[in-house]
């Protein structure tokens, strides 16, 4: 493995909730759809770097595995998501999820 | 093959002409076939019926009972077969009531032949032979009980005929309301039965009793011993079918139906059942003395009431049904005093006169255009001869003169009743005698102001009088045959003529030691209570043709009535005892049932229900608030969910 002292793990684990606590403010207070969305992406990484900071702080690799597949996911969703919100921005020339109730009815 | 295999035909014919007029009913089908059918199933009962009588009694099968088994029906322990017998008690009312059942169909043809409901109505009588059948028929109390309600189901369409009338469905419903109470009596008996026996069939339960009367008499319930508590149940189930004190009061109004339906019903056959079944039950009320002397209070008082009642009114049919209520009182005196051949004796001799009577005041009021108020006829022996012969030879046979059958079986009844030696006896000859004497003068009351004198309705009334057809005057001839000579199966006085009596006696032979043994009144005695009752009778006849005979009958007779105002209108109006039940019985229980819809149903049930409903839409209402339609919020929610999730899992 490297040389020189580790970064101890607390570290990694307060970056991580952090980087989630943001994500998880911007996707409650943004109003912007595209904004939310990223915010979700930013919470989808933090529990990522949580994920490996646990697998090499085990010696287990099932965490980095996990990753890779919240990576893909999180690939795909991003592209339906986007593509959502231009169908939504076609009809509705906006994104502003305060203007979009569709929900209630 | 022997005529006992089919038993089962003889209530299953009238069942299918019942079925199939009910069929015809709905078309408008040929009154021809309607009429074919309604009379070929009951002519071919009467004629099954008379085949297996006569193997009975032609083929040494006498004194035991012939027993057929048509189904077979178990349910665990319990086996209860839809099963028919024939024995001499059956016999005798399976021969009243086809040969009775038969003419009244007959007369039926002419007497509702322009009625709209011509096929409904036979489709009923029909199914009412098939149900009295099943009744006199079964072997078991269970096929009675099914018999029982069947005849109480068409009593109830038969009285509410006339449904587009207003009082016909009320007397109907009043009907079958007053007996369902007996009925129900009649099941509790029969379930007690049930629990001591483990079966309902007739033949076992005599035979264990008449082995152990012990089993009778040991104590049961409420301080009652197990046949006083059976034989007071059946009592009050004989109350209900039979019209006695204090169930009586529906029987006056089931004249509301049409009058052939009052003769074969409310006279002949149905109202007997109750008097056919204290016969068939007999060994249990020989076992209980005081159920037995209760049987014969109530009956005698039914007697009397009925009686006075019947003196008052001026509805022809109405005197002729207190004079039925009256007579089935008879019955229950017989019955009380352990004279059980006597009663159905009386059964038998008053089917034939009072059919008789019935179908005569139908005759009349056919003839009167629908009148039923004897106040409006007079005069009608010129008009209607073959009616008013026949119809006063019913009244003598009702009044109980010598030859005629109602003196036969009546003055053995009040023989037996001075002869039984129970406790009041002498008062229950007594008030019988003074009964008889009542009955006569009401009678002849009913005759001289229907047939003597003049013509006291209008004048198209009058121009339209005219002799009943053929169809309907036949019937009246065989019936008025049968009221002179019914009664000469039982002469009194001379020693072994008491045929009908020794016909019976094995079914009668009861307990050893349980009932009084059968006193016979000396010679002398009986002469002189023959002569007393006679002599009051032909009393009662001379003071009503005194009072109503000849032209100005009518009116003198209104005069009479006058003289006591009080008695008058009290007998009149039935002693009040409907509006007695009405402020006792029926107002309670509509205030009740107002309660119960008012209180219960409407706010305690509906209120419950709609309460429920209520809580669940402001449920949803208020849930639906978090409903925004808004990402954010539901983002939010979830959010809060997760934390105390975690806060949970971690605390």
């Amino acid at each position: 493995m490297s040389a020189g002292p580790a970064v101890p793990i607390l570290w990694y684990l307060a970056l991580a909730a952090a980087l989630f606590a943001i994500g998880t403010i911007g996707a409650l207070t943004r109003r912007n759809g595209i904004s939310i969305f990223l915010s979700i992406e930013l919470m989808l990484n933090a529990a990522n770097l949580a994920l490996i900071a646990y697998s090499r702080q085990l010696d287990q690799r099932t965490g980095q595995i996990l990753v890779f597949f919240v990576l893909a996911v999180a690939a795909a969703e991003a592209a339906v998501g986007l593509a959502l919100f231009i169908a939504v921005y076609r009809q509705r020339r906006t994104i502003d999820i305060n203007r979009i109730n569709l929900m209630r009815h | 093959m022997q005529a006992f295999d089919l038993l089962w035909l003889i209530p299953a014919l009238p069942l299918a002409g019942a079925a199939i007029n009910g069929a015809l009913a709905y078309r408008k089908a040929a009154k021809a076939l309607v009429t074919a059918v309604a009379l070929g199933a009951p002519l071919g009962s009467l004629l099954v019926a008379v085949a297996c009588i006569g193997q009975y009694l032609g083929g040494g099968h006498w004194p035991q009972a012939v027993e057929r088994i048509s189904y077979a029906w178990t349910t665990g322990a319990l086996s209860i077969h839809v099963a028919f017998l024939l024995d001499p008690l059956a016999a005798v009312m399976l021969f009243i009531v086809t040969f009775v059942g038969f003419l009244i169909h007959v007369y039926s043809v002419g007497y509702m032949g322009h009625d709209e409901g011509y096929a409904r109505y036979f489709a009923y009588l029909n199914l009412f032979m098939a149900a009295m059948l099943t009744l006199v028929l079964g072997n078991n109390y269970l096929v009675m009980f099914v018999g029982w309600e069947g005849v109480g189901l068409c009593s109830y369409l038969l009285i509410g005929f006339y449904y587009d009338q207003e009082f016909p469905p009320y007397a109907g419903k009043k009907a079958f309301v007053v007996n369902r109470i007996g009925d129900f009596a009649f099941l509790i008996g029969m379930f007690a039965l049930i629990a001591r026996f483990g079966t309902l069939d007739f033949v076992p339960i005599f035979h264990r009793l008449a082995a152990q009367p012990a089993l009778g008499t040991a104590s049961y319930a409420g301080g009652l011993s197990f046949a006083a508590f059976v034989g007071l149940c059946f009592f009050i189930g004989a109350m209900g079918k039979s019209a006695q004190i204090p169930l009586y009061v529906w029987l006056p109004d089931a004249m509301a139906g049409p009058t052939p339906v009052s003769a074969l019903i409310h006279a002949a056959t149905m109202v007997t059942a109750g008097v056919y079944m204290a016969v068939r039950t007999n060994l249990i009320y020989q076992l209980t003395p005081g159920v037995s002397l209760f049987v014969a209070v109530i009956g005698t008082a039914t007697a009397l009431l009925a009686a006075t009642i019947g003196m008052a009114q001026n509805d022809i049919k109405k005197v002729l049904a207190y004079s039925t209520v009256s007579q089935l009182g008879y019955m229950f005196l017989a019955v009380g005093v352990g004279a059980y051949s006597a009663a159905l004796f009386h059964v038998l001799t008053h089917a034939f006169f009072k059919a008789l009577l019935f179908l005569g005041s139908g005759s009349v009021i056919h003839a009167m255009g629908g009148e039923q108020d004897m106040q409006k006829m007079g005069g009608l022996k010129r008009h209607l001869p073959i009616t008013y012969r026949t119809f006063l030879a019913g009244s003598l046979a009702l009044a109980g003169i010598p030859v005629f059958a109602g003196f036969f079986s009546k003055d053995e009844i009040l023989a037996a009743a001075a002869a039984s030696g129970m406790p009041l006896h002498w008062l229950f000859w007594g008030v019988g005698w003074i009964t008889a004497g009542l009955t006569a003068f009401y009678m002849f009351r009913a005759v001289y102001l229907t047939f003597d004198g003049k013509f006291r309705g209008t004048p198209e009334q009058e121009h339209h009088l005219h002799e009943s057809p053929p169809v309907m005057t036949v019937p009246l001839v065989i019936l008025a045959v049968g009221a002179v000579v019914a009664g000469w199966i039982e002469i009194p006085l001379l020693r072994g003529t008491d045929w009908f009596h020794r016909f019976l006696a094995p079914l009668l032979a009861g307990v050893q030691g349980a009932a009084p043994a059968e006193r016979e009144l000396g010679l002398g005695t009986e002469v002189v209570l023959i002569l007393l009752s006679v002599g009051l009778a032909v009393a009662g006849i001379l003071l009503a043709r005194s009072i109503y005979g000849g032209d100005g009958g009518a009116e003198r007779g209104l005069a009479f009535e006058e003289r006591f105002p009080a008695l008058h209108r009290l007998l009149a109006n039935k002693w009040y005892v409907d509006e007695l039940y009405d402020a006792i019985v029926v107002r309670p229980l509509h205030g009740l049932s107002w309660v119960f819809y008012r209180v219960v149903d409407t706010l305690v049930v509906d209120g419950s229900v709609r309460a429920g409903a209520a809580v669940t839409r402001a449920g949803g209402d208020l849930g639906s608030l978090t409903t925004t339609g808004n990402v954010r919020n539901y983002a939010l929610y979830f959010f809060v969910g997760v934390i105390v999730l975690f806060w949970w899992l971690v605390r």
